[in-house]
């Protein structure tokens, strides 16, 4: 059984088979409940679930995230929808002292099954503080889990995953891909959360990217086989903890790696993966790990994003330079 | 004093006067207030012990609880079985009314691990961010709404949170976010404050231009003020306040005004920042001095009683120092184990990385 959805339409499908499926799982958020989010992703849950269960919060992020942590103590597992990437921060104590840590500090007599909801990233022409990608930091906390969907069928089936991970999960959600169709499969069996997907075989070189840069590295992917260059796409889909074993799987055949994101490029998920993989793979490697960013500069005023932006170009020029080696 | 109001609860004097009011009443008998009595004598006698762990070298750090026994033992024993209470770090007394195996609670202090108490269900973890507690206190309240737990016919079926926090605490964003949940969502919580006039070395003038209590109507719930070192005023205005709450009327707020005795932690030194006159005026408000005052003229404790719970007292101090010995530290091993609730073969390979460090030295040994 499958069907076309928006990734939009396949995370409220997501959530609301969620919802369905334990009465345990409860949704909180800035309008979250009536309007069903800024962007509609928990549309008609409220109506359908209730208001005790898709819960209007207060403006508070701090109290969203840490009224959350002592739902979760009880017994629920809640799904906290932060409306933009750059409205975390007044949550980000919460979820980086609190909700990251309380699992270790009891030892594990405390459980944090919290899901952290993050639409991110850039190219919608948004004013500031709406395309920031955030990653790094939970990808640096340990306790935090953190995984990106780039397509429906992942998108529908990754939050359920998260959801029913006993472990707190950051889910970032592309928000320039929220339109993007594609096949959602319900019936067959989803890949495991913590693993990333090769959407392109290639023998040349590997570009390793996720969330919103997954679709851009396609194209690139396309136009480099015009060219005759053979590139091998790997979607990461999860950033903590990150599946190392795909991914130098494939880079101990293709030998040269380029790592696409939006976030900025110092101590970013490229700088990790350059490192390990210059470790696991230094003798295997014909050319550096090379990485294609955001630049080092807050996220720039929307005339100019595209600029900021990684692109299939500044790909292209990657993997032009990784070849000359 | 500055931020006491005229309308502060008061039932017994700090000489030991038992005075009435007019909406609050001490419901409990002369017994429950001897049980009051060796609860705060105890307390102190805990806290003393573990001061001088610390001078001692035992503990790292410690927050003595000296002068603010009435406020935690007045309001701990009014929970009922199902109650829930998210402290600071400086509950001692409430840990202790509540049952919690004491030594644990040093376990934290001396580095041990951070907080594993048994009965973490109902007297959840030492909080050290200032204010977080409360959104968590928040929270659980919430999921006890949802679960049925508030309103009920039987009193019995019905549970509420405790939400303790501090006069400086009341700065902090969690705090006044908590507020507002609690009020929007009729949440049953309520917010006791023990306002002992310092954060370290910040008096209460610089936290609030007003009395704490008064802050809670601007929230929509309502906020009382009691002497915090009259434990029949705290027990009368806690049982009003959790009744409230576990019967479905929303949150309180209760400014416990008291003071804090004793430095702020060991590494602390208050005569930077207040005057000795200070600290003495208090110590004539003592809860206990005034509490076994008000009892031997009831006749209700004589001499023999005094001395024989100071027997007790010793006898529980030597036990709490023996009780160092038998903490042990958790193991770096189980710190790689306990980041996650489900295998992380991430960290899988870190422990085993260590676990490998740690066999190069049975190698050579
Ligand atoms: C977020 C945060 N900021 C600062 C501190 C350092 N600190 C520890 S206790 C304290 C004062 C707290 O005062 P209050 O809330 O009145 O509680 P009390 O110690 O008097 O019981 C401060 C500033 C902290 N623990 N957490
Ligand atoms: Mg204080």
């Amino acid at each position: 059984m499958s069907e076309t959805l928006t990734l939009a339409k396949a995370l409220n499908r997501g959530l609301r088979r969620a919802l369905q499926a334990d009465p345990k799982v409860l949704l909180a958020g800035e309008d979250i409940g009536k309007l069903g989010g800024v962007f509609r992703i928990t549309e008609n849950l409220q109506a359908e679930f209730g208001e005790n269960r898709v819960i209007d919060s207060p403006l508070a992020e701090s109290g969203i995230v840490g009224t959350a942590v002592g739902l979760a103590m009880r017994g629920y597992r809640p799904v906290v929808e932060i409306q933009f990437d750059g409205f975390v921060f007044p949550g980000f104590d919460q979820i980086v002292t609190q909700v990251a840590k309380l699992h270790a500090r009891t030892s594990g007599r405390v459980k944090m099954p919290m899901v952290i909801r993050i639409p991110y990233g850039g190219g919608v022409g948004a004013i500031e503080h709406h395309s920031e990608s955030p990653e790094g930091y939970f990808v640096h906390t340990p306790g935090l889990k953190v995984v990106t969907c780039s397509s429906p069928n992942d998108a529908y089936w990754m939050i359920q995953q998260a959801i029913s991970s006993d472990d707190p999960v950051v889910f970032l959600e592309p928000k320039r891909r929220y339109h993007a169709k594609g096949q959602v499969n319900f019936s067959a069996r989803p890949q495991p959360m913590h693993q990333a997907g090769v959407l392109r075989h290639g023998t040349d070189l590997t570009v390793l990217a996720y969330g919103p840069m997954v679709r851009t590295c396609l194209d690139a992917a396309e136009l480099a086989a015009e060219e005759g260059v053979s590139l091998e796409v790997i979607d990461l889909r999860t950033l903590s903890p990150i599946d190392w074993v795909t991914i130098t799987a494939s880079v101990r055949r293709t030998r040269r790696a380029i790592v696409v994101h939006e976030a900025q490029r110092t101590l970013g998920v490229g700088a990790e993966i350059a490192a390990r993989l210059h470790k696991d793979l230094f003798y295997v490697m014909e050319s550096p790990v090379l990485r294609v960013t955001g630049y080092d500069t807050p996220y720039p005023p929307s005339k100019i994003e595209d600029e900021f932006l990684p692109s299939v170009d500044r790909i292209m020029d990657a993997v032009d330079a990784s070849l000359a080696y | 004093m500055q931020g006491q109001s005229d309308k502060m609860v008061q039932l017994l004097t700090p000489e030991g006067v038992r005075v009435e009011h007019d909406d609050f009443e001490f419901t409990g008998t002369t017994e429950d207030l001897t049980g009051f009595l060796r609860d705060m004598v105890m307390a102190r006698r805990f806290d003393t012990e573990a001061t001088a762990l610390q001078r001692h070298g035992e503990l790292g750090l410690w927050p003595p609880v000296l002068g603010q026994e009435a406020s935690q033992v007045g309001s701990a024993r009014a929970l009922l079985g199902h109650d829930v209470v998210f402290p600071t770090y400086r509950e001692h007394a409430v840990a202790m009314c509540l049952g919690v195996p004491m030594s644990q609670i040093l376990g934290l202090f001396r580095g041990c691990d951070a907080g594993e108490w048994e009965m973490l269900e109902r007297f959840r973890n030492y909080q050290i961010i200032i204010g977080s507690q409360t959104l968590h206190a928040t929270g659980y309240a919430m999921g006890l709404q949802y679960d049925g737990m508030v309103g009920n016919p039987d009193p019995a079926d019905n549970a509420m949170v405790v939400a303790y926090h501090g006069d400086g605490a009341s700065s902090q964003g969690d705090v006044n976010e908590s507020y507002v949940f609690a009020a929007s969502y009729n949440a049953p919580v309520v917010f006791f404050c023990q306002n002992n006039q310092y954060a370290i070395s910040e008096p209460i003038a610089l936290q609030s231009r007003i009395p704490l209590f008064q802050r809670a109507q601007g929230f929509g719930f309502p906020g009382i003020q009691v002497d915090g070192n009259d434990v029949l005023a705290v027990h009368a205005t806690s049982e009003w306040a959790f009744n409230r709450a576990r019967n479905g009327e929303g949150p309180a707020f209760i400014e416990a005004f008291t003071y804090r005795m004793g430095a702020h932690t060991t590494s602390d030194d208050p005569s930077k920042y207040r005057r000795d006159a200070e600290t003495e005026e208090w110590r004539g408000r003592d809860p206990i001095a005034r509490l076994t005052t008000y009892l031997r003229n009831e006749g209700a404790v004589d001499d023999a009683f005094l001395s024989a719970l100071d027997a007790e007292a010793k006898d529980y101090g030597a036990s709490i120092r023996a009780s160092i010995a038998t903490l042990t530290d958790k193991t770096m091993d189980e710190q790689f184990r306990t980041v996650y609730a489900e295998e992380s073969v991430a960290l899988e390979e870190q422990r085993r990385e260590y676990a490998d460090y740690l066999a190069t030295f049975e190698e050579n040994a």
